[in-house]
């Protein structure tokens, strides 16, 4: 497990399960100002009983890098009182988690944008890159990037 | 010398995860590197033939095709993400 430091968040690359109510508790715990906590977590879909695991592929270093410079963009956009993002690597079978990000502030609308924002924003800049496993025990295609991803982002 | 770094599809076509060189004085822009990997033999002409999707980064920084090498120590080729 490795994270990066950016005041006012937490950053991990880990190729284990996390656990989201805990990460959400570890953002309140001790605290009243916080109004709002918004917990976004990405899974890996069967496609239709075709997929036997994704495989998650990273450029270690420069994921924590570029997901801590989105976080950074994100803490100086809005009034966030606490942000988490984790991203998980290796082979993840469907029904498992795989990204996780959680934004907190003391008003909904901060929380759900910075959310939603990281998302957009982690997708088109974390080196990550998915392979699909098949059902079938062969080994898929590279995952192709989509054109909508990066209108999303562009939305920013 | 220069470390280059390859992920997904780019590391499989060029058959290595990273390799250490030394880059030819004439080889100064992201684009000309794209170019020049395309001149090492059949694998790399393959891995490279369509440079303008593949992405490049500059000691973990994205780059674009049209950024300066600079004094980069490790330059990093991929596809576009597939993360989130």
């Amino acid at each position: 497990m490795k994270g990066r430091s950016v005041p006012g968040a937490t950053i991990r690359i880990q190729r284990d399960p996390f656990d989201v109510p805990a990460e959400t508790a570890r953002l309140t715990a001790g605290r009243a100002d916080i109004g709002g906590v918004v917990a976004f977590t990405g899974l890996c879909r069967d496609e239709g009983g075709r997929l036997r695991a994704l495989e998650l592929e990273h450029y270690p270093g420069m994921a924590e890098d570029e997901i801590a410079r989105v976080a950074q963009t994100a803490l100086a956009r809005w009034p966030l009182l606490g942000l988490t993002a984790i991203h998980r690597f290796g082979m993840i079978a469907p029904g498992e988690d795989i990204v996780l990000v959680i934004a907190a502030s003391a008003h909904r609308r901060a929380a759900f944008e910075a959310a939603d924002f990281m998302m957009d924003y982690l997708k088109t800049r974390a080196p990550f890159w998915k392979r699909e496993h098949l059902i079938d025990g062969t080994t898929g295609a590279w995952v192709e990037s989509k054109a909508e991803d990066d209108a999303a982002a562009a939305r920013w | 010398m220069t470390k280059l770094v390859y992920f997904a599809w780019v590391r499989e076509r060029v058959g290595k995860p990273d390799e250490t060189i030394d880059l030819p004085g004439s080889v100064t822009t992201v684009a000309a590197l794209l170019d020049w990997q395309k001149t090492r033999g059949e694998v790399y002409a393959h891995a490279f033939e369509h440079a303008s999707v593949i992405r490049v980064a500059l000691d973990k920084t994205h780059a674009g095709h049209d950024a300066a090498l600079g004094d980069a120590r490790e330059i990093a080729f991929f596809p576009p993400m597939t993360g989130g």
